[in-house]
């Protein structure tokens, strides 16, 4: 064999070497900047949904952001759209406005001004109503819903329940 | 082995070794500059200070701070502001420069545009710099997390969304680059890491190559001349120094550079010492709070007139217009088609297309600190679309330029 041909060989074979050895370091890299399993884990918060007073926001806290629940009243319920009916969450006999208190549109959280029942973001005027739905853009769509499961009288946020998953495949929410 | 002999000072025996004289030669006495410049030359200088101000008060800051959640806010606005003799400079300083850098990177910057220095063989050059210019964006944005105030944390959390790119909504990304669901201790810690450790290594390797990619196109001069440097620097080695086109690095064209500096740095600590306020933000003095977003987030000036452009416009198509300005000017040396590399003063259609450019960036920046109601939204609008056409429009202007 040539001098040649071996050194050929051995920068090949180098390049396997270290072609593996920085595949598997970048795979390394990518996992220890993922969300650490503690952090995952204290991913689910349990709502009793009793507690709720009527026509009341009351923000809740998940995963470090603002959950929205307003416990709709007799007349909400009854003036609901079709568009609007799709977004409630009922639990009991209960109907609840849940959402991620969050703009849609840069992630601001908007605020709740009780007499007119609606939001507005104050970074950039966005506008919703007490059922979620954008009034005024920017925001390109509705209140993102966590995803929720149904238990009783209680609601874990986190876990995805039948009632989150229709929703989300009729693309009610993300 | 290389043959040695008894030294006969400390410098020979240093020369022996290291080769001092010789480095000293190809670094300094025998680095050729052209005569033929101004003030403006003196800008890269002017950085390499600011960044060794930003590095020296860095590091005093280091020694204090506490990249915690829970302690970050006071370890900043109370152990290094109260307790720490002197901390208040090092804040101060480091406040202060990390907004005048970008200053003087803009006035280099377009220095570099308007004289064409960015042409014929100066293109790594141009591409280094625009590379810093990220680095030291990255960098900026990084270190206004770390005193973890209101306004820290919303635009930690602002910033970071804008890699769901729009209607993609890559949420896993977000979720990656934060290690949370939210901007929390995970996301502090790294961005604490890249702002002291990674960033600034990868703007030590930068400046290496920005410093060596000027070495053989040399510096640009004021009428975009191409000189002969070795020609010009065996003229003034022979001695007929008043004739040669060109002057020594050190210490000729030193000396004047560290004038400007000096007329700088007076600038600079008077800024430091009597008019801190514009580099920190009241905002930031409410410690972070996830559940209340101040009520008019906005970023520091230097990233106004991009925030301007991602700003009027719906959010898939604000997220592509701001994409565009950010790689736009990397690729200034090809879209600009004329072969000459003179002043913009004598390139007809480029001096209008310089100066509108300059102008409409400056009135982004304007209308990206006020709030996006009535007239200022519209002037916004208009502004961010004269950005982009300016853009699409320099390769057709340059391309019918005579050759001058």
């Amino acid at each position: 064999m040539h001098n040649s041909s071996r050194r050929g060989f051995m920068g090949k074979a180098f390049g396997a070497v270290a072609g593996i050895g920085a595949v598997g370091s970048l795979v390394a890299m990518k996992k220890s900047w993922d969300p650490l399993p503690s952090v995952k884990a204290a991913g689910f918060t349990t709502l009793d949904m009793t507690i709720y007073p009527e026509g009341e926001l009351v923000t809740e806290k998940w995963r470090g952001k603002p959950i929205f629940v307003l416990k709709k009243t007799a007349e909400m319920i009854a003036s609901q759209t079709e568009s609007q009916k799709a977004r409630d969450v009922v639990v009991g006999d209960s109907h609840f406005m849940i959402a991620i208190g969050l703009c849609t549109h840069l992630g601001c959280i908007p605020g709740y001004n009780p007499a007119e029942k609606s939001f507005l973001c104050a970074c950039h005027g966005g506008m919703f109503n007490w059922a979620g739905e954008v009034t005024k853009v920017p925001p390109p769509r509705a209140f993102d819903i966590p995803p929720f499961k149904i238990e009783g009288n209680n609601m874990i946020l986190g876990e995805v329940g039948p009632e989150f998953q229709a929703m989300k495949d009729s693309g009610i929410t993300l | 082995m290389a043959h040695f002999t008894k030294a006969t000072s400390v410098k020979d025996w240093l020369n022996q070794r290291l080769a001092i004289e010789k480095v000293e030669k190809v670094m300094a006495s025998e680095y050729w500059i052209p005569k033929n410049i101004n003030f403006l030359w003196a800008m890269g200088m002017v950085l390499a200070i600011t960044f060794a101000l930003l590095l020296v008060s860095g590091i005093f800051l280091l020694m204090y701070y506490q990249p915690h959640v829970d302690l970050a806010f006071d370890s900043v606005n109370f152990t290094i502001m109260r307790e720490v003799d002197f901390g208040w400079l090092w804040r101060h300083v480091h406040g202060v420069a990390a907004s005048v850098v970008f200053l003087v990177i803009y006035i280099h910057m377009f220095t570099g545009i308007y004289y064409g220095s960015y042409k014929k063989g100066r293109e790594m050059i141009w591409i280094s710099g625009m590379l810093l210019f990220v680095t030291f964006s990255a960098e900026a944005f990084s270190g206004y997390m770390l005193p973890w105030g209101q306004m820290s944390y919303w635009a930690g959390m602002v910033i970071t969304n804008i890699f769901s790119l729009g209607d993609l909504h890559l949420n896993g990304l977000v979720e990656w680059i934060r290690g949370d669901y939210v901007p929390a201790q995970a996301f502090l810690s790294r961005f604490f890491m890249l702002h002291v450790l990674l960033l600034p290594l990868a703007i030590m390797g930068l400046i290496g190559l920005h410093f060596a990619a000027l070495r053989i196109p040399h510096v640009n001069n004021q009428d975009g001349e191409e000189i002969d440097f070795d020609a010009e620097s065996k003229k003034y080695l022979a001695g007929d120094k008043a004739g040669s086109k060109v002057m020594r690095f050190a210490n000729d064209f030193m000396s004047k550079d560290l004038m400007v500096v000096g007329i700088f740095l007076i600038f600079f600590f008077y800024l430091v010492f009597y008019n801190y306020g514009f580099a920190l933000d009241p905002v930031n003095f409410d410690p972070a709070d996830m559940l209340k977003t101040p009520a008019h987030i906005y970023p520091e000036w230097y990233f106004l007139w991009s925030y301007e452009i991602l700003r009027p416009f719906s959010v898939n198509i604000g997220l592509m217009a701001f994409g565009f300005a950010q790689v736009i000017f990397v690729l200034l040396p090809w879209l600009d088609r004329s072969p000459n590399a003179v002043p913009a003063s004598r390139r007809g259609a480029f001096k209008v297309w310089f100066w509108l450019l300059l102008i409409d960036m400056i009135v982004l920046t304007a209308m990206g600190k006020l709030p996006p109601e009535g007239i200022f939204s519209t002037i916004g609008l208009v502004a961010a679309l004269a950005f982009i056409v300016l853009w699409v429009a320099l390769p057709f202007i340059t391309m019918n330029e005579k050759k001058v």
